[in-house]
């Protein structure tokens, strides 16, 4: 075990270089309000943290997680823009005999700019990298917002590019979406069965043969759906040329320059990925003035997709041989707006668990 | 002495009687009826402590007892999978966990249309689609398996079929063993919306004590049970 008042130190140690970074330093609350956390991430985040009871609250949690109360202070009360560090403890359960920390210290970034978001995005991760150098940590990037700008520009319905997009951080659930709509998959048999009985009258019809109405969700709101469905079976599947770009994208792997050259490649086939792309290209130039060697950094188009479901644009992470990451981050555009009550601003930022640098500078 | 935990009432207790009576140990309640001991006839070593089904998980857990007889549901519920051993499985007690839907909801046959259903609910009303049950491992679990999103689950300890009825829930998520009560509700379970089938079984678990004689007595019982011994 690392002795925690070598933690502390360290995390102090990244804090003070975040504040001479130009980032002004924040306190959250430990006990945030669980419902705010639950309308984000789900009822999944129950299996992930501490879940505590107020008689006059309600049900509190344990910090899970310095993003939400981060921006929240932000979007309540910000300067524009802002540049913000914190430490302090999160709180995740873990699975007997994983031997990972259920309460560790976390120190973080966090960058509010609406004026060069990629410039903003090199400023984070060459920070990180800078302040990480000397352990032999391997880097990895990504970059959600080129699959969500294909998934946007693909030629089918609003309806499946909805529920593509809505599942995009369930990795399973959305490749098996993309098969059916793709037609690689076979529409499920209680699929069929299903249509076959809508088809037997008006969904009005269907309803007052149901029986007794209960529950809240209307009779419009079963019909637009029992309708829905049949305007569904009658979409052709994506064309399979297009359906291949998207797999494709899911698989790619490269090192960031050649990343660029395969994405330039399939943009005139894909052309909805353009402006992503081409923010991608923006970043990597403004990675390379900061030193960064974009043709070695490691590029997965998928990173990213399984972690709390917010990034929606660059994501990074630092990784040593058998730890969890040392340091994660990445862009949550969509998250301030979600918080924000209508207002949004470019954000990106991350964390760096600093029991994990003791750690491995240890080793060394 | 190998401390057995056995529902205290009703027809669980009754099947559990008659399970190992049939096997040569002859279990049944001291004194009279509201007192909570009891004594094994034809068997030494073992003595049944009287419990709640539902406390037997923990019991076991923690090691206070050594075995122990309830539901698999309320043992996958409460416990971690290597929390406790399963022996065997009892034949009784049989109930399946499943997801209930309102019967008018002709949209939804499965739990894929659930997820779809939850989309449409949450964009309509502005919060989650909700689902009540007492089971909130086993149907997140569930759920998240099958890459359920938009849904909350709500605590619902007794009736929990009346919750769609009464407004407080959409859907619910419980015990069945019949559809009856469901029906009556004017609820259906999703044609793949089996979450756990239930029964009872023989637990031991695997923190408490063991002495030498207990594990005697294990091993003799192991073979009059037909059981799979305990392993360690």
């Amino acid at each position: 075990m690392t002795p925690k008042p070598a933690i502390r130190a360290e995390g102090e140690r990244l804090l003070a270089a975040f504040i001479a970074a130009g980032a002004v330093p924040v306190e959250t609350d430990l006990l945030q309000p669980a419902e705010t956390l639950l309308d984000l991430y789900g009822e999944d985040i129950r299996a992930r943290a501490y879940v505590t009871d107020d008689p006059i609250r309600g049900e509190m949690m344990l910090r899970p997680d310095f993003t939400v109360p981060v921006v929240q202070a932000h979007m309540a009360h910000g300067a524009d823009p802002a540049r913000y560090a914190y430490l302090g403890e999160v709180f995740r359960k873990q699975a007997r005999g994983s031997g990972r920390a259920s309460e560790y210290l976390q120190v973080g970034y966090e960058v509010f700019d609406r004026t060069a978001p990629e410039a903003a995005d090199a400023e984070v991760f060459a920070l990180f990298r800078d302040l990480l150098a000397g352990l032999g940590l391997r880097p990895v990037t990504g970059d959600i917002g080129i699959l969500m700008a294909a998934v946007r520009g693909l030629e089918t319905t609003e309806r499946r590019k909805a529920a593509l997009l809505r599942h995009v951080w369930r990795p399973k659930r959305f490749k098996a979406l993309l098969d059916r709509f793709a037609g690689r998959a076979p529409v499920p048999v209680a699929r069929l069965r299903l249509l076959e009985r809508l088809a037997t009258g008006t969904p009005a019809q269907l309803i007052a043969e149901a029986g007794t109405f209960v529950g809240l969700r209307s009779a419009e709101e079963i019909a637009a759906r029992a309708e829905a469905l049949a305007a569904d079976a009658e979409t052709p599947p994506i064309r399979a040329t297009e359906a291949a770009l998207l797999y494709d994208l899911l698989a790619l792997e490269a090192p960031a320059a050649s990343a660029l050259s395969h994405l330039r490649g399939i943009t005139p086939m894909l052309p909805a990925i353009e402006p992503a792309v081409g923010r991608f290209a923006a970043r990597l130039d403004a990675l390379a003035a900061r030193g960064v060697d974009v043709a070695t950094l490691a590029f997965e188009a998928s990173h990213g997709r399984t972690a709390l479901e917010y990034y929606d644009g660059f994501v990074f992470s630092f990784h040593a041989e058998g730890l969890p990451p040392v340091a994660s981050g990445g862009r949550y555009d969509a998250l301030t707006n979600v918080l924000g009550a209508g207002a949004s601003i470019p954000a990106v930022g991350g964390v760096i668990r600093p029991e994990l640098v003791v750690q491995v500078r240890g080793r060394s | 002495m190998i401390r057995i935990g056995v529902p205290s009432k009703g027809r669980l207790m009754q099947d559990c009687f008659d399970w190992f009576g049939a096997r040569g140990v002859v279990m049944r309640r001291s004194g009279n009826d509201r007192e909570y001991s009891g004594v094994v006839d034809g068997f030494d070593g073992i003595v049944p402590v009287f419990l709640s089904a539902g406390e037997i998980p923990r019991e076991l857990a923690a090691g206070r007892i050594h075995l122990g007889v309830t539901g698999s549901d309320l043992v996958h519920e409460t416990l971690a999978d290597d929390e406790v051993e399963e022996l065997a499985r009892l034949g009784f007690g049989q109930a399946d966990l499943v997801i209930a839907v309102p019967n008018v909801w002709i949209d939804v046959e499965t739990v894929d249309d659930l997820d779809g259903a939850a989309a449409g609910f949450r964009a309509a009303h502005g919060f989650r689609l909700r689902i009540a049950t007492k089971y909130h491992r086993l149907v997140r679990e569930f759920l998240t398996a099958h890459g359920v999103a938009d849904y909350s689950l709500v605590d619902s300890l007794g009736a929990t079929e009346g919750t769609v009825m009464n407004g407080t829930a959409e859907a619910i998520a419980d015990i069945t063993s019949s559809g009856e009560t469901l029906r009556a509700n004017h609820l259906r379970v999703l044609s793949d919306g089996l979450i756990h089938a239930s029964e009872a079984v023989l637990w031991s678990s695997r923190t408490a004590e063991w002495s030498k004689e207990d594990q005697a007595a294990m091993g003799r019982l192991a073979e009059v049970l037909g059981v799979r011994r305990q392993s360690r």
